[in-house]
């Protein structure tokens, strides 16, 4: 067994996931499975290999970066009404800072 | 006109030249047939007919004003509900998203609409574009119009559905590991993963960033062509877009195949593959040789690592994007005592069980003390891959597979264990992790009327190819083999 519950439990937390007794079961056993199967990638001898971390050559690209210019979006009001407790021009959240 | 009739886009263009259909008629034609079988199939989650009616009008006025018409006036589409599309329902097909209407369109339903499209509506899928069979949608799965039992493939199932239920003449889906050519080869309509980089990604709401791409459903490479030269090309809205020239692509499909070498990877007929599918795929190979092509034999050595290093990156990434979800400024929030409780309660409830798998497995992956096991080991076999891609490239100008081991399973028949689930999207992540273009066009059926998708990958920015060749391979037939 590579996984506990406990580690469930602790990468639950750092991700921010409430997970209920039975989620936490079904997970552990679901990703014992797959950790199991990626050890196949210690098959493979990566030494001297470097991570390819994204596929767009830089020279397909020369103008990644622009000028940073002020633009007015204007869309405080549509975006307000997508959040579930608002409080213009704020979205309110529980409170973090103790009196 | 038959009310299941299939149009095309030069059909579209030709009946609103002649003057036999108005935009606006067309559109009401669609509508009526979306109502007549949406509730069977669940393919759209939202209509956007005020807009759809708007654009048609807009269409119609400029056919009495004698204007010129952009390529695709008057072309119903449907567009995958991750992407963008300001004041309409946009959820993902999840419930964290449920009501939020973002306040932009995407880059490519604007090009799209600019070029005289008409976007009907958003379409169902796996929820964040997570899964392979549609059934992690939180809205319920869609049904394979071809066999209603059966799963349309996945996540984008809606949108290939869409066309080939011929609710909608084009669609726009996303692809991370497969989902836009799996879904075409299970629902049997042509499919296009274009190259990282070709089309702009403003507006699409992120799953794995360094593997997301936004492709293309249609009836016909030609048609697929038509769309590609719109949607294609540089965004200052997307970093990541290329700046690589973009040809028109239908201009070139005409050109012969004679000559072109085709690689078969060995590595890709191995164990899994339904024997059906094989003999559909080996009958379209075939049928590649007869139209000019030599086939070559590779090798691609690390292929079957690439489920495994596409897992663990996908997910890391995932785990990241998705951790704007807290309920904070979009989507139903569940209360908590705390900040950090209300974050967690609205994460547990608003994700459904793959959404949360995969997070749980990206948080692993990327923590302290299994990065460089995992996340870098996984980065590291990624560059293999790319390589096994570079040197075949070097040796043949396609490269030709199954692009699903399986036709389409029926509904619930593969939900209770995602590892085996993943596994079959062997032939499609290869080609996300290296980046390259690849399109599933259908290659015939199975015995109980199943299709078969034939996937050709091209190198990089080497969509040309793939859609000639795919569109060669249609006009000889390969729908019927």
């Amino acid at each position: 067994m590579k996984i506990s519950r406990e580690d469930v439990l602790k990468v639950a937390a750092l991700a921010n996931l409430e997970l209920s007794d039975a989620e936490v079961d079904t997970y552990r056993g679901h990703l014992d499975d797959i950790l199991t199967y990626i050890d196949k990638l210690n098959e493979v001898d990566t030494a001297g290999v470097e991570p390819l971390t994204q596929v767009v050559a830089a020279s397909t690209d020369d103008s990644a970066l622009r000028e940073d210019v002020i633009v007015r979006a204007d869309v405080i009001t549509e975006v307000l009404q997508g959040a579930p407790d608002p409080e213009a021009p704020y979205f309110r959240v529980p409170r973090v800072i103790e009196k | 006109m038959s009310a299941s009739a299939t149009w095309t886009i030069p059909e579209v263009r030709a009946a609103l030249d002649a003057r036999k259909i108005s935009a606006r008629e067309l559109v009401k034609e669609f509508y009526g047939r979306i109502e007549q079988r949406n509730a069977e199939l669940n393919i759209f989650l939202a209509l956007s007919p005020e807009r759809a009616y708007a654009q048609a009008d807009r269409i119609d006025a400029a056919i009495a004003a004698g204007d010129a018409l952009p390529s695709l006036a008057g072309v119903p589409v449907a567009v995958k509900d991750v992407i963008s599309t300001r004041g309409i329902p946009t959820t993902c097909g999840s419930r964290i998203l449920e009501g939020y209407r973002p306040p932009y369109d995407a880059t490519a339903v604007t090009r799209l609409e600019h070029a005289g499209a008409i976007v009907l509506g958003k379409t169902n899928c796996d929820e964040f574009a997570m899964g392979s069979s549609n059934e992690n949608s939180a809205y319920g799965p869609v049904r394979n119009p071809v066999a209603p039992d059966h799963v349309p493939g996945g996540s984008s199932g809606g949108s290939a559905a869409a066309v080939a239920a011929n609710l909608a003449v084009a669609a726009l889906g996303t692809d991370t590991g497969g989902s836009v050519r799996q879904p075409g080869s299970f629902c049997g309509v042509t499919a296009l993963n274009p190259s990282y980089g070709r089309v702009s990604r403003y507006g699409l709401i992120a799953y794995a960033s360094s593997l997301d791409r936004i492709g293309t459903f249609a009836h016909s490479a030609r048609d697929i062509a038509t769309l590609m030269s719109v949607i294609a090309g540089r965004d200052a809205r997307d970093s990541t877009s290329a700046s690589v020239p973009v040809p028109d692509y239908a201009a070139g499909l005409e050109r012969s195949l004679h000559g072109l070498r085709i690689g078969i990877p060995d590595d890709y007929f191995g164990e899994g593959i339904d024997p059906e599918v094989r003999k559909k795929i080996e009958a379209g190979i075939a049928l590649l040789e007869k139209l000019g092509c030599r086939r070559v034999s590779i090798r691609m050595p690390n292929t079957e690592y690439a489920i495994a290093a596409y897992y663990i990156i996908a997910t890391a990434e995932a785990s990241s994007n998705l951790a704007r979800y807290d309920g904070v400024r979009y989507g139903p929030r569940v209360p908590g005592a705390t900040l950090i409780e209300m974050y967690q309660k609205t994460r547990g409830r608003g994700f459904g069980a793959e959404v949360k798998r995969r997070i749980v497995l990206g948080t692993y992956v990327l923590s302290a003390g299994y990065y460089d096991a995992y996340y870098l080991k996984g980065q590291k076999v990624r560059t293999l891959i790319a390589r096994d891609f570079r040197e075949a490239f070097e040796k043949v100008d396609a490269i030709v597979t199954p692009t699903s081991p399986v036709p389409a399973f029926r509904l619930g028949e593969r939900t209770a264990n995602p590892l085996q689930m993943y596994l079959a999207d062997i032939y499609t992540v290869t080609g996300s992790l290296a980046g390259v273009p690849g399109i599933s066009v259908p290659s015939g059926k199975t015995s109980s009327g199943l299709p078969v998708g034939l996937q050709i990958y091209g190198p990089a920015f080497g969509e040309d190819r793939v859609l000639h060749m795919a569109h060669a391979f249609e006009r000889a037939g390969g729908q019927e083999l």
